[in-house]
């Protein structure tokens, strides 16, 4: 007997042993691998973003603006957006790690479908490809941390916990990201994803407080995750934990729990149906 | 033996031919294209004119923007680089996709058509996007009142023309590329990104420290936006400046295309 | 006959209204090499994916190594070797990292994976290409890394999905060889195929398909004989005149298929059957006798050609 069917058979009676190995990390080793051969530029520039909006919108903008009243207090317009760029930074990767990378390892290179073909299932794959994004973004999140910290733009020290918020958001989006990702076909399809994730961020209060709406604009805004995403950092950042925090963590945790359920039975489906 | 072709005709209508292929090919996207095209410019006028635009009203009025409302103000900028990123879009990939991704290029040379006439033709159809875009653009502007007709009516193809000459640019450069694992990650955050942020695009160019300009005067983003303001409102440009804006894009569109025409010879024939 | 290690019985596998495997029984015995020979659509590659334990059928049984897939999916894969009909190497990585990674899939420890690479590599004959990038390999070298990368867990069954199709001549060959040595160590293959000359040469024995439904099953040889004859005159009078002579060469031999470029006469003596005609002044613009293939035996049974 070989060792592989040794240790499929080690877990033949383990509760959902049929769509989880125990082996994302053999996923995210893959990705380490691919990023020590071929990803490393994508990721490496992918740290420019948030730093070029951030020297962009702070020095540019700021001039224009000055500062802007967030709740009791008056802000300067950098340290006003600092938080709201980390988060969308942390949004962004993940929905690019999520749909046009997914995409691809769906449809060209049939990636998943070689995964597949081995004991792991599809939860393994669904969960060591997230995992992965979140890697990136939790190191996105670092050396913004480190940039806008020297600037003067960090008030607070709980400050520190944007990082994990980031982590936290970017599963959000790219657990959601992958199952909308898998019911695509075409290129025309995801064509549309830039679009429809463009109002995601202009609309999320990253730049303006959305308090500048009339209500019902406002309203609608609040249904948006990347306004949760947003004020949760920012509530962090600035230290104003209250209940409006415990409220944007639950909306994540939901949409991590949807996420993941759709892009498991959406796997299933596509490769093992 | 008369099969109807004609190589003379071919010799002469030859970019024409790769325009009609490269304009069908872009319908397959019509409903992308269109919905991009309205959502954008409303979307950008919504959230940054608007939005921002309060922020900036309460705290400079108008003293930042040259005395018009931000919203005045970054309009032009707004269409400039839509028609930017329409034409990187149509110049990029069609080229990517004809050297290297489906080889299309060389189907097309085993005809009598030549290399430049293959990027004449590639321009001509990213042309045709741009100018679609910039004209749904513009009515968009035109509908929130933020331009009036008789005023702007020149930015049109002014944009166009602008947003030519970065497409002439980018199929010569996207030519010369054979390995583009990182092509275009690093052209869009090396590059577009930057150009999009540091060309006076939200704000003036020289609210922006001295060392960070350099970045917004070799954009052509900057010179076509800068233009843009000239004719939609009457942003005051000196005829030197005037005359630096389009000579800077002239000489991208000239350069473009020679770069454009000695690449893809030497590419189709290697 | 020992216990099969796979074993079909009514299988069924509708999409829709569409049945792509339509009650199927089939036996695959230990160290035998099993060919599922058909045209394109015929159901070889549904009954492939079910067999992976990546397809759920709809209806019948199956089980392989005495398991159900769909109750023990992850235990049979651990036990079989894919090769896709397209390749789906990890186009990101190296040849090697392609062969290290996908036995990190099966939970292989490291030190038991880079042993077995070296071997891989040399039975693959990719011994110098190791660290380039699975892009710039040639059709045959991927195919033979997707091959390579099936065998890293020493699988006891190897599926092969059209294995040559889209190579040139010699690296067929190349290849066909390297699964004749695997036949030679015993482990098991399933292939599927639409080339006749490759059923011919790997499969002891072959299940013909179309439509969903097995249509015979035999060794290549007893197929041929019973629904074939020993020779096969193949002759052409042109486009116009092949149906103009076709009644004559009917009342000749006991069957004769027309296709639309040529006549195919079914007899035990060719040359004999050319001499007649030639004596007949009927004089083709071109003849050949050959023996009988699996062409052949699929003509007889579906009435089509196998490559349309």
């Amino acid at each position: 007997m070989s060792n592989a069917v040794a240790i499929a058979d080690a877990r033949a009676n383990r509760t959902g042993h049929q769509i989880y190995a125990g082996r994302s990390r053999a996923i995210i080793e893959r990705s380490l691998i691919a990023l020590r051969s071929s990803t490393w530029v994508p990721i490496a520039t992918g740290f420019v973003e948030p730093v070029l909006y951030l020297l962009a919108f702070g020095y540019g903008m700021g001039e224009l603006i000055g500062n802007v009243t967030l709740g009791d207090k008056t802000i300067d317009y950098t340290v006003f957006i600092a938080p709201g760029l980390l988060a969308t930074s942390a949004m962004n990767g993940a929905i690019y790690d999520s749909t046009w990378n997914v995409f691809f390892k769906l449809n060209e290179s049939k990636l998943y479908q070689g995964m597949l073909a081995t004991p792991l299932g599809p939860l393994d794959v669904a969960l060591g490809e997230i995992i992965w994004a979140l890697f990136r973004g939790l190191s996105y999140a670092i050396a913004f941390l480190a940039i806008a910290a020297p600037l003067g733009l960090v008030p607070s020290f709980s400050a520190v916990l944007a990082i994990p918020a980031a982590v936290f958001i970017a599963f959000g989006f790219a657990s959601f990201g992958m199952a909308i990702t898998s019911y695509f076909k075409t290129y025309q399809q995801m064509g549309m994803i830039n679009i429809v994730v463009l109002p995601l961020f202009l609309f999320s209060g990253s730049l303006y407080p959305i308090s500048v709406y009339p209500d019902w604009l406002e309203f609608l805004i609040q249904l948006m995750p990347s306004w949760h995403g947003i004020e949760l950092v920012r509530n962090v950042w600035f230290g104003d934990l209250d209940s409006g925090t415990l409220l944007h963590i639950s909306y994540f945790v939901v949409m991590i729990i949807c996420g993941l359920y759709l892009t498991t039975r959406r796997l299933r489906d596509l490769f093992m149906r | 033996m008369n099969s109807g072709i004609s190589v003379t005709k071919i010799r002469s209508f030859g970019a024409i031919y790769v325009a009609e292929a490269r304009i069908s090919a872009m319908l397959k996207w019509k409903s992308v294209i269109a919905i991009v095209a309205i959502g954008n410019p409303l979307f950008y006028l919504i959230a940054i004119g608007i939005g921002v635009g309060v922020l900036v009203n309460e705290n400079s009025g108008t003293s930042g923007t040259g005395g018009v409302e931000y919203i005045t103000f970054i309009a032009p900028a707004l269409l400039a680089s839509a028609a930017i990123t329409a034409a990187l879009d149509e110049a990029m990939f069609p080229v990517m996709e004809g050297f290297k991704w489906r080889k299309l290029f060389y189907a097309m040379n085993s005809t009598p058509i030549t290399g430049p006439q293959i990027a004449l033709g590639v321009f001509i159809a990213a042309l045709a996007r741009v100018a679609f875009t910039v004209i749904c653009y513009w009515a968009v502007l035109i509908a929130f009142g933020v331009m009036s007709v008789e005023q702007s009516w020149d930015v049109i193809p002014v944009t166009i023309f602008a947003a030519g000459a970065f497409a002439a640019i980018i199929i010569g450069i996207t030519a010369k590329v054979k390995n583009d694992d990182y092509f275009m990650t690093v052209l869009n955050r090396l590059i577009i990104m930057p150009m999009f942020l540091f060309s006076g695009t939200f704000f003036p160019l020289d609210s922006m420290p001295i060392y960070l300009q350099p970045i917004g005067w070799i954009s052509p983003l900057w010179h076509s936006t800068e233009l843009g303001r000239y004719f939609s409102y009457g942003y005051p440009l000196s005829a030197t400046m005037l005359t630096v804006h389009f000579a800077f894009l002239l000489a991208l569109l000239i350069g473009g295309f020679a770069l454009a025409n000695k690449t893809f010879t030497i590419r189709l024939t290697k | 006959m020992s216990e099969p290690l796979i074993s079909a019985r009514g299988l069924t596998k509708r999409y829709g209204d569409f049945t792509a495997v339509d009650a199927i029984d089939f036996d695959v015995a230990k160290g035998e090499s099993f060919g599922l020979l058909g045209p394109n659509g015929a159901g070889k590659s549904t009954t492939m994916r079910i067999i992976a334990a990546t397809s759920q059928r709809t209806s019948g049984t199956i089980t392989i190594l005495g398991r159900d897939p769909e109750e023990h999916g992850p235990q049979i894969r651990a036990h079989l070797g894919v090769v896709p009909q397209q390749d789906n190497l990890d186009t990101e990585l190296t040849v090697t990292e392609n062969l290290f990674i996908y036995g990190r899939y099966f939970g292989l420890s490291k030190k038991f994976i880079r042993t077995k690479i070296e071997e891989l590599l040399e039975f693959a004959q990719l011994e110098e290409k190791r660290d380039v990038k699975v892009d710039a390999l040639s059709g045959g070298m991927k195919r033979r890394l997707t091959i390579a990368r099936a065998l890293v867990s020493e699988p006891d069954i190897l599926m092969l999905d059209e294995p040559t199709t889209g190579l040139d001549p010699q690296a067929r060959h190349i290849l066909w060889d390297r699964l004749f040595r695997l036949k030679e160590l015993g482990v098991t293959l399933v292939i599927t195929t639409h080339f006749m000359d490759e059923a011919e040469q790997l499969c002891d024995r072959l299940v013909v398909m179309d439509k969903g439904k097995i249509m015979a099953e035999g060794s290549p040889l007893e197929l041929i004989k019973a629904y074939s004859t020993k020779e096969v005159l193949e002759v052409r009078f042109g486009s116009d005149r092949n149906k103009e002579i076709a009644p004559t060469l009917r009342a000749m031999c006991s069957r004769i298929e027309e296709l639309p470029d040529r006549i195919l006469m079914y007899v035990e003596d060719g040359e004999a059957l050319l001499e007649e005609i030639l004596n007949k002044k009927l004089h083709p613009t071109t003849s050949l006798v050959r023996r009988s293939s699996l062409e052949d035996v699929f003509l007889r049974l579906t009435g089509r050609t196998l490559i349309e």
